[in-house]
């Protein structure tokens, strides 16, 4: 994988040539000319992208294919389907359902109003919030930081240093003296211990090196003589030229304070500083009632839960950050995941 | 600039004094020095701070203070019934994830590799990576709304007569349940490696094999697998070096559910033990032999993997 790939996406840079295998080498003579006999269909068949050396597709196969891949991708979006589903309905229709809604009925945004009216989840949400973008802005700019500082080997210290963030990869302190640390450092329910442990992930760290070292140096060097030190080289020639791999690792540093739910449970105990996941977790997973949501009673005698479209809701809650910054993202996901499989 | 000034790898470089060097790069040491200092407090720091498994630790007398007793609780840590209990557990777990979940995602790899239309690929592909990025409370939380007690799958048996249906509490599915879990949050995930080693491979390889007459299955018997192999080997060898590692979160989001006798790993055990039960410096022994037989079995297995010719984790230069 050459750090000179200039495509967004690995996967894409081979379609051309499946396209149009090389004239070198000709495919088998009948798939080269698909127009005689009841050519309308094979040609159907084949479909466009199909490469010229290989056979027709076996229709039995196609069916079983397009079952498998249909059934895959209804196993991701049928559940997600059902729970936002669930959060929007009336409570006539989730009695109906006895649990989560499966079928469009009377739609209703009572549960959103309810939970973000004040209380308990709205302040969650908001501590999320704060939490993942001080954490995502520190954790992203101290890795970019540190990854052009280790990006030119042969300066000063620089294996040493490298070391410093390798080892962390291979041994961990273990969760009792992390928590006897932040404990002495006096962050027990302060929101930096929920940020500052896990600030710096070495791997990002690594990802976003190895991209710095590929960027051709004598672009760097021509900056250099032209007067640019270090951190106008970082801040005007680098960085614009990462945007994508640099997005990547703040995605990947995002969704982590934002999932973060141990943390939370390890150093806040004060419930008013809890951030959602915390909160989805007592109320919706353990099914502790939610003080102010009406009609969140929980049977314990046979687990039916009334305050569905509430709990429903709070998991949309949690899902829907994800779902925004998502697509932004993912088109980058290749190339800054195998820079960090691969050369990292 | 080094380049510019003498070639790579020249001797003049080394007669630069240090501090001359040090003094040239210091705008490279000052963008390191954030990561380091955090890496320093909360790696290293705590990476020290294991003395107490060695110390009758209290927290009221605190680490400087409590007196050092030797190896006791190391040696009260691996005469625990429970502790083996929880390595059984973590070491079963880990051997169902290897043989049920490990596969899958290069099954799904060459299933999407199989698809030819970019569009539609595309698609696929950004639909399974997505739960990925979900919290391990989502997943559970879904699953247990679809195969609690309470959840689809009961409501729809109990509707057709039968009753007791509960996944999420049941010690024999558990497993299974884990696995399939994680399955569904990680495998499609997995696969982006797998599908970014297949669009590498030289379509002229399956060119000339067609021309040697081989067909599908042979095609990828002997081109597209060997072309996934370094890549299979490496995430091998990362699996078997956090073989003791076994979703923290996923489990201790359950354990209470389906109960200790299956769900106790040993990340759970540290926890429940040090700061549930205070008993710390008991806890951090067995936080410190997980960490140390961790550190090991990285190396070992790659080790193994530079053995058997293949580039595993990190180069041995």
């Amino acid at each position: 994988m050459s750090a000179e790939t200039d495509n967004e996406n690995e996967i894409r840079t081979t379609t051309p040539a499946r396209r149009a295998p090389s004239s070198t080498t000709p495919g088998p003579g009948r798939a080269g000319q698909p127009a005689s006999g009841p050519s309308r269909y094979r040609a159907l068949l084949r479909g466009r992208n199909r490469p010229v050396w290989e056979e027709d597709p076996n229709p039995l196969g196609l069916l079983v294919k397009g079952a498998a891949l249909l059934l895959i991708v209804a196993t991701v979006v049928y559940p997600l389907y059902t729970v936002v589903l669930t959060s929007l309905s009336t409570q006539a229709d989730i009695t109906r359902s006895g649990g989560l809604v499966t079928v469009p009925g009377g739609l209703t945004f009572a549960a959103y109003e309810q939970i973000l009216s004040g209380g308990i989840v709205t302040r969650a949400t908001i501590v999320s919030i704060g939490v993942t973008v001080v954490g995502t802005v520190l954790s992203t700019t101290v890795s970019v930081l540190a990854a052009y500082g280790l990006s030119r080997p042969g300066s000063f210290a620089h294996r040493p240093i490298l070391f410093v963030f390798l080892i962390t990869m291979f041994f961990g302190a273990g969760m009792i003296p992390t928590y006897l640390l932040v404990s002495n450092l006096g962050l027990i329910d302060s929101y930096w211990s929920l940020i500052l442990p896990g600030a710096v992930s070495a791997f990002n760290v690594l990802i976003l090196r190895a991209f710095f070292m590929g960027i051709d140096r004598s672009i760097t060097d021509a900056a250099k003589i032209d007067g640019a030190g270090d951190w106008r080289i970082l801040g005007q020639i680098v960085l614009p030229m990462s945007k994508a791999v640099v997005a990547v690792v703040a995605l990947f540093y995002g969704v982590g304070y934002w999932n973060a739910f141990f943390n939370a449970m390890l150093y806040i105990n004060d419930n008013a500083k809890w951030p959602l996941q915390l909160v989805l977790r007592s109320y919706v997973l353990q099914g502790v009632t939610l003080p102010g949501s009406g009609v969140g009673q929980v049977d314990v005698a046979d687990g039916a839960v009334t305050g569905l479209p509430v709990k429903m809701a709070v998991m949309v809650l949690a899902i829907v950050p994800i779902l925004v910054v998502y697509p932004l993202v993912q088109r980058h996901f290749t190339k800054g995941v195998i820079f960090g499989a691969i050369k990292g | 600039m080094t380049a510019a000034s003498s070639p790579p790898g020249a001797p003049p470089r080394r007669r630069i004094p240090w501090t001359v060097r040090a003094r040239r790069d210091r705008t490279l040491l000052i963008m390191v020095a954030p990561a380091v200092l955090l890496l320093a407090v909360f790696a290293y720091v705590p990476m020290l701070g294991n003395v107490v498994a060695w110390q009758d630790y209290s927290p009221y007398v605190g680490i400087r203070e409590s007196p050092f007793i030797g190896w006791a609780n190391f040696a009260r840590v691996l005469t625990n019934p429970l502790f083996l209990d929880a390595v059984a557990n973590t070491l079963v777990i880990t051997a169902v994830q290897l043989v049920f979940f490990f596969p899958v995602p290069i099954v799904l790899a060459l299933l999407l590799n199989s698809v030819l239309s970019p569009g539609l690929r595309t698609t696929i592909q950004s639909i399974v990576y997505l739960p990925h990025f979900f919290s391990w409370v989502i997943v559970v939380t879904i699953f247990q709304q679809i195969f609690g007690g309470a959840g689809m799958v009961a409501t729809r048996l109990r509707e057709a007569g039968y009753s007791g249906f509960d996944l999420m509490t049941n010690p024999d599915t558990f497993l299974l349940l884990l696995t399939a879990q994680s399955v569904w949050k990680d495998a499609g995930w997995g696969i982006i490696i797998f599908l970014a080693a297949l669009a590498t491979v030289d379509p002229q390889l399956y060119e000339a094999s067609v021309v040697d007459g081989a067909g599908r299955w042979r095609r990828m018997w002997h081109v597209t697998l060997p072309a996934l192999r370094p890549v299979i080997i490496l995430l091998l060898i990362l699996r078997l070096g956090d073989a003791l590692t076994v979703g923290f979160e996923q489990l201790i989001l359950q354990r209470g559910a389906v109960g200790t006798d299956v769900a106790e790993v040993l990340d759970t055990f540290v926890y429940y033990q040090g700061v549930v039960n205070g008993d710390w410096a008991f806890a951090a022994a067995a936080g410190l032999v997980k960490g140390l037989v961790s550190l090991a079995l990285v190396l070992g297995a790659n080790k193994l993997a530079h053995l058997v010719g293949e580039a595993g984790v990190y180069q041995r230069a």
